[in-house]
């Protein structure tokens, strides 16, 4: 993993406030899992408090539908405790499914049912009786606006409906958590804003936990946004926070010969730079160099240094940084959209 | 309970909206309708329906997978099994949900057969005992072998391997008994114990011993063990 352990405790918020956190809803802590020898998630941390709606973000294969999976007890965690309203998914798993509601990536459905009869089939498998299922039947599809597609055979219907189909078994239980994977994935704009606003209504009531690889969809729905590549949590905050966070800066190592006392105020000296720390490692001097975002202060630092009668050891712009993750979000949108 | 019934209700209500079903019903009532009448055209025929309980066991050897394979294997295909394993429904409420469905359509194929019974009843004086107890016997071995068939569709993906696998152990128990026949000792025993005909020919002979309805009954309680094992195991892989 390519972004360094101290950027990455600076962006996760502090486990010892979480802990503290009374109104969590699902905690989540040293999550891994492997699938053969990969690992598809590893130590993974983070809590959801109870009505907040959280965005995974993250591109293709980053292990969202993993930690997702995990979550709604479909399979069990290889190393790590996730519990959900107190509840351990591995040794509660019934108590925690009962609370949960799920749209799976795939949107997988029984063609061959119709509407009504495959909502009444989830309902009676989620342990409702039969009055309560007929009084939700009707009030999800009134709210998934399927009013007109109730005796239709979900095989027959397009896309678009069979994700409202989705939506609405999974909110049918009144869940206490709505896990929605992609829940906008494959629908037509005008379809996404819909559902989008869908998700904003039901994240009033319900703690919501959904995934996108659409950077402009999880600010507009999220409370707060984990940003996952390559199995890590790489970033954790609210959209704005994390926006402001990811325009602003870009960084350099720099390692130089010289005495720290003298090198540090002239590099922070230098125009455009924002922040600059010391990390001393043995027989170098590093300097972590950040500066506004579309400048290149390479020239200047090396010069400055040089001029000071100092030697430059080595200068690099950061591996992979979080602009590099935000550009690859970002850019899985033009697929599409 | 409840789940077990909507899950039960659920796969029988496809099964009589769906053309396979209807395919095994109609190649059962003819094929063993062809059995039904092979012998009633000699002089003297027997009014016995032994010859239909004898073919009856031969036809659900394919047909028995045959129903049994879309259970669950189709809900793995599809990933309507996540949904399913995500709801607070327990791993052997599932099994034993799509087991009864199939068991229910099988009772169904079983009432189309009695058709022949009225046959007899309507153009000779059969002998009712060994009829009652060879519809039970006919009833437990299909018991067997449609949990054999739940168990290759728990294992698989594939409908038609969970038929062709599912058909392959059925043919194995069918025929443990014939070489049970062929050798001899404590291997005849051994074979002939362990295999499916032996055991239900008491039954078309009309005698209902609780030795033989105690092997099917475990028959049919292990392969359904193994299914939900099998089930369980999906989740840790």
């Amino acid at each position: 993993m390519a972004v360094d352990a101290e950027n990455q405790a600076d962006l996760e918020l502090d486990p010892a406030t979480e802990e503290a956190d009374v109104d969590a809803m699902i905690e989540v802590r040293d999550l891994t899992h492997y699938y053969g020898p990969m690992p598809a998630v590893e130590n993974v941390n983070f809590t959801v408090r109870r009505g907040e709606i959280l965005g995974f973000l993250g591109p293709n294969g980053a292990g969202k539908t993993t930690t997702m999976r995990i979550l709604t007890g479909f399979m069990p965690p290889t190393r790590g405790t996730v519990t959900l309203d107190g509840f351990d998914v591995v040794e509660k798993s019934l108590e925690v499914r009962k609370r949960v509601g799920y749209l799976p990536e795939s949107v997988p459905l029984h063609t061959e049912m119709t509407v009504t009869s495959y909502l009444k089939y989830m309902g009676t498998l989620r342990g409702m009786n039969g009055r309560n299922i007929r009084r939700r039947i009707d009030d999800v599809i009134d709210v998934c606006r399927l009013e007109d597609y109730s005796k239709t055979l979900i095989g027959k219907l397009s896309k678009g409906f069979r994700q409202r189909v989705g939506i609405a078994q999974a909110i049918l239980h009144e869940p206490e958590v709505l896990v929605l994977d992609e829940p906008t994935i494959g629908i037509d704009p005008i379809q996404v804003v819909e559902t989008r606003s869908l998700i904003q209504d039901l994240g009033r009531e319900q703690t919501v936990v959904l995934s996108s690889h659409i950077l402009p969809e999880v600010s507009m729905i999220c409370e707060r946004v984990l940003i996952i590549h390559e199995g890590h949590i790489v970033a954790a905050d609210t959209p704005n926070n994390l926006a402001q966070h990811l325009r602003g800066v870009a960084q350099l190592e720099v390692e130089i010969g010289g005495p720290p006392a003298d090198v540090l105020p002239v590099l922070r000296g230098i125009e455009g730079t924002t922040e600059v720390t010391h990390h001393p490692r043995p027989g170098v001097n590093a300097y972590r160099v950040k500066f506004r975002e579309g400048l290149d202060l390479r020239d200047d630092i090396s010069r400055t240094v040089v001029s000071n009668g100092w030697s430059l050891l080595s200068m690099q712009m950061s591996s992979m940084s979080l602009e590099e993750i935000f550009l690859r979000v970002t850019t899985a949108e033009d697929d599409v959209e | 309970m409840r789940t077990i019934r909507a899950v039960a209700f659920k796969e029988i209500q496809i099964y009589f909206s769906s053309p396979v079903a209807y395919i095994v019903a109609l190649i059962f009532m003819a094929l063993s309708g062809f059995f039904f009448v092979r012998d009633l055209g000699n002089p003297f025929p027997e009014a016995s329906l032994s010859n239909f309980f004898q073919g009856a066991t031969f036809l659900l050897i394919p047909l028995a997978p045959a129903l049994t394979m879309r259970l669950l294997a189709e809900e793995q295909k599809l990933g309507t099994i996540e949904l399913l394993l995500t709801s607070p429904v327990r791993d052997w409420e599932v099994i034993l949900g799509k087991y009864l469905a199939s068991f229910v359509f099988l009772l169904f194929l079983l009432f189309l057969t009695s058709y022949y019974v009225i046959l007899l009843v309507v153009f000779a004086k059969p002998d009712p005992g060994p009829i009652y107890s060879g519809y039970i016997g006919l009833i437990l071995y299909g018991m067997a072998a449609l949990s054999v068939g739940i168990l290759t569709s728990t294992l698989t993906s594939n409908q038609i391997i969970a038929a062709v696998v599912g058909t392959g152990i059925l043919v194995v128990l069918y025929a443990t008994s014939f070489i049970g026949d062929v050798v001899t000792g404590v291997w005849a025993t051994v074979f002939n114990q362990l295999g499916f005909t032996s055991h239900f020919n008491d039954f078309d002979r009309g005698i209902i011993d609780s030795t033989h309805i105690v092997y099917f009954v475990t028959v049919t309680a292990l392969f359904l063990f193994l299914s939900i094992r099998a089930l369980e195991s999906r989740r840790w892989r």
